[in-house]
């Protein structure tokens, strides 16, 4: 009769310590910062000891040394040089070096290169690489409406890292597969890419690589039969906010205004940078991420066999602006401020080894380098 | 002193009670009826008998039937992995279909498990209604549990049935699932302009906060004139003794006006009733007759106004 007992105190034990030590809990102190007029509730709360980890894990390294930009053209100088060819040697050898540091600072230069002949294209990654740098100096160009003057580096997102820590691939979610039982609609699990919420789990593929609406509001205090958005697309968007707000440290109101959400006349400026940061993710994704699938090899690819695709968070990595907002940009305008080359080749006839080129027309001159040539190249590194 | 304890501290024990003989036609009493200590700290200390019958019986069978087939999909979801299915709980959930299959039955795979559920779901509900109904009549008591009960039958209805009637479509109810039904009230609100603008809203938030505030002031006022026996209120209503006297004055002193020992009775009754049934006015006008419930607010002047801070934003989609 008294056996209850015993089961219900280690009940309570175990729900009491789920409760302590699973929740993510922020102990004080906390910095509360007024985002909008008195009386709105629009308040950011930061945590200390988050923020004191943040400022240790965004920090911008410095740079290896400052090139000299006058000499021979690393165009002319090196063979297969195709985006970067108006560099001066040592600009491009420091931009190489920097690389290294920046993507694959384990594994070094061979990340990417055949060392014993280093223009051959025969590793994948330095295909990547080079289609990489190409969307690198556009992000900086054509999308300084989201990254200002300070702009992107390889190391926004690669941090010391092959593959950037924040990266996503797709998630159709539970109940894909046509089960009799089980079905959810694509979420109501764990959602890894839409804040830990239960929103649907496929937000970032419809927004950040598709371009599925994300307006639901009408505009109209009546129905009126155009607006047929449902409360369930609701959630979709609200799962790509809850990704941006995760993805930067933030909440909704640094964005948005309390009271209406889809007003932008009653919107804090950064709901526009914002904006402009979907689209830039997705012309990434479309434009330079998608192309390169025939590159990528399998394990390079998420468990459903697409590519590894960027969010918010793949540059943000949890704080608003990249790395404080220092810019990087500013030391290596000469390779990644400008497009240089901006040809594509056909990815889908991608053969391991062989060289591709960009779309240049004087691309003749680019067959990989052979004997004495390569030798020489492998040196100068 | 034994009131002035958040716990009731007296516990009546004696034989146990089967309660009053039932008329011909009525089932069994299930169940020996015990005392338990503590229960007896928040209620009365007996547990049973209880009267199950025909409509409670079904009304169990249908409820356990929803209950587990929402557990079995749920199961589902996570590739039938018991570790995930306790990890995820509350993040699991039985979808209503998609909108494509608007008022249609859809495959079982995509949401006909919902209905399916909710068809026994609702016959749980009605059912237990229609017992508290017979159970009160059966008792000779008046009906006013069974009407308040209603009214919370009348706000499960509109979100479950009358509003997706409406809208044509069964994926404008409300999954089944811990999270997501939370996620669902949030992202309906954002949907349709922010739900504070709705009046409706605003008047169930009073009737809410308002029951919260008067159960307080009622519980507070008897617990402090038990002492001059003001727990027997029953008695306090016709024979108004000095318990009674002592808390209307205190009141008339504090805020010029008391409630007496029936009507307080009544002000706790409607305020709990009007919460659900203002709030299910409140649903069922939102996509059906509102869109958005902000831009009527402004339409209205309910909208307070505050300072243009950012002059500059304008929508880039319009080309600012």
């Amino acid at each position: 009769m008294k056996l209850w007992i015993p089961f219900a105190t280690a009940a309570g034990v175990f729900v009491g310590a789920a409760i302590l030590f699973g929740a993510d809990w922020d102990l004080p102190p906390v910095d509360t910062e007024q985002l909008g007029y008195a009386g709105s509730g629009m308040y950011l709360t930061k945590d200390r000891e988050k923020q004191a980890d943040l400022q240790q894990a965004n920090v911008v390294p410095e740079p290896l040394y400052e090139a000299d930009p006058e000499g021979d053209r690393a165009g002319e100088f090196y063979e297969n040089v195709q985006v970067l060819g108006d560099l001066s040697t040592d600009q491009f050898n420091l931009f190489m070096a920097s690389i290294t540091e920046w993507v694959s600072p384990e594994q070094g230069c061979a990340y990417c290169h055949n060392e014993e002949n280093l223009a051959s294209d025969e590793v994948y990654t330095k295909v990547v690489s080079r289609r990489m740098i190409q969307m690198t100096q556009a992000i900086n160009t054509d999308w300084q409406t989201h990254v200002g003057e300070v702009g992107a580096t390889c190391y926004t997102c690669h941090r010391g890292q092959p593959v950037p820590e924040n990266v996503w691939s797709r998630n159709s979610g539970p109940g894909k597969d046509g089960r009799g039982l089980g079905w959810s609609g694509g979420q109501n699990v764990v959602g890894e890419m839409v804040g830990n919420t239960s929103l649907p789990t496929n937000a970032l593929e419809s927004y950040l690589l598709g371009d599925k609406p994300i307006r639901v509001h009408s505009l109209t205090a009546l129905p009126n039969g155009e607006n047929m958005a449902t409360t369930k697309q609701t959630e979709e968007t609200w799962g790509l906010m809850m990704h941006m707000s995760e993805s930067l440290g933030v909440n909704c109101v640094t964005c948005h205004n309390s009271r209406a959400f889809n007003d932008w006349d009653e919107s804090p400026p950064q709901r526009v940078t914002a904006w402009h940061g979907i689209r830039m993710a997705r012309d990434i994704n479309q434009s330079y991420i998608e192309g390169l699938a025939p590159v990528f090899p399998d394990n390079r690819k998420g468990p459903e066999g697409d590519v590894l695709k960027v969010s918010c968070a793949t540059c943000h990595n949890g704080v608003q602006k990249p790395l404080y907002g220092v810019s990087m940009l500013r030391d290596f305008v000469d390779s990644l401020g400008t497009k240089t080359d901006t040809g594509v080749p056909d990815y889908s006839t991608y053969t391991p080894g062989e060289t591709q080129v960009m779309g240049s027309p004087d691309s003749a001159a680019l067959a990989p380098a052979t004997g004495p040539e390569a030798t020489t190249l492998a040196s100068v590194d | 002193m034994e009131y002035q304890n958040i716990f009731t501290q007296v516990q009546v024990r004696g034989p146990v009670e089967a309660g009053i003989p039932l008329p011909r036609g009525d089932d069994e009493r299930v169940g020996k009826p015990f005392y338990n200590w503590l229960a007896g700290w928040f209620g009365n200390a007996q547990i049973g008998p209880i009267y199950l019958g025909f409509l409670g019986t079904a009304s169990l069978i249908a409820g356990t039937i929803w209950f587990v087939i929402i557990g079995f999909n749920m199961l589902a979801s996570v590739g039938w992995d018991p570790i995930q299915f306790i990890r995820q709980l509350f993040w699991l959930a039985l979808e209503p279909p998609p909108a494509e299959y608007g008022l249609s039955i859809p495959p079982l795979s995509e949401g006909g498990w919902y209905i399916i559920s909710s068809v026994f779901l609702l016959a749980s509900v009605l059912l237990w209604w229609a017992r508290i109904y017979v159970r009160a009549r059966a008792l000779g008591l008046g009906t006013h549990v069974f009407w308040a009960f209603g009214a919370a039958i009348w706000l499960f209805l509109v979100l479950g049935l009358f509003r997706p009637l409406l809208m044509g479509s069964w994926a404008e109810a409300v999954p089944y699932g811990i999270f997501p039904h939370l996620d669902w009230t949030a992202a309906f609100s954002i949907r349709y302009g922010n739900l504070y603008y709705n009046p409706f809203h605003c008047l169930s938030i009073v009737f809410l906060y308002g029951s919260v505030l008067l159960f307080a002031m009622h519980g507070a006022t008897i617990l402090a004139v038990t002492r001059y026996g003001g727990e027997r209120e029953l008695e306090q209503i016709t024979d108004r003794g000095t318990a009674s006297e002592r808390a209307a004055l205190f009141w008339r002193w504090t805020m010029g006006f008391n409630a007496s020992m029936e009507s307080i009775h009544r002000w706790a009754w409607w305020f709990a009733v009007l919460t659900p049934i203002t709030g299910g006015i409140g649903i069922l006008l939102t996509g059906t007759v509102v869109d958005n419930w902000y831009l009527w607010g402004i339409k209205h002047g309910i909208v307070a106004p505050v300072p243009d801070l950012w002059p500059a934003v304008v929508d880039p989609a319009i080309g600012g």
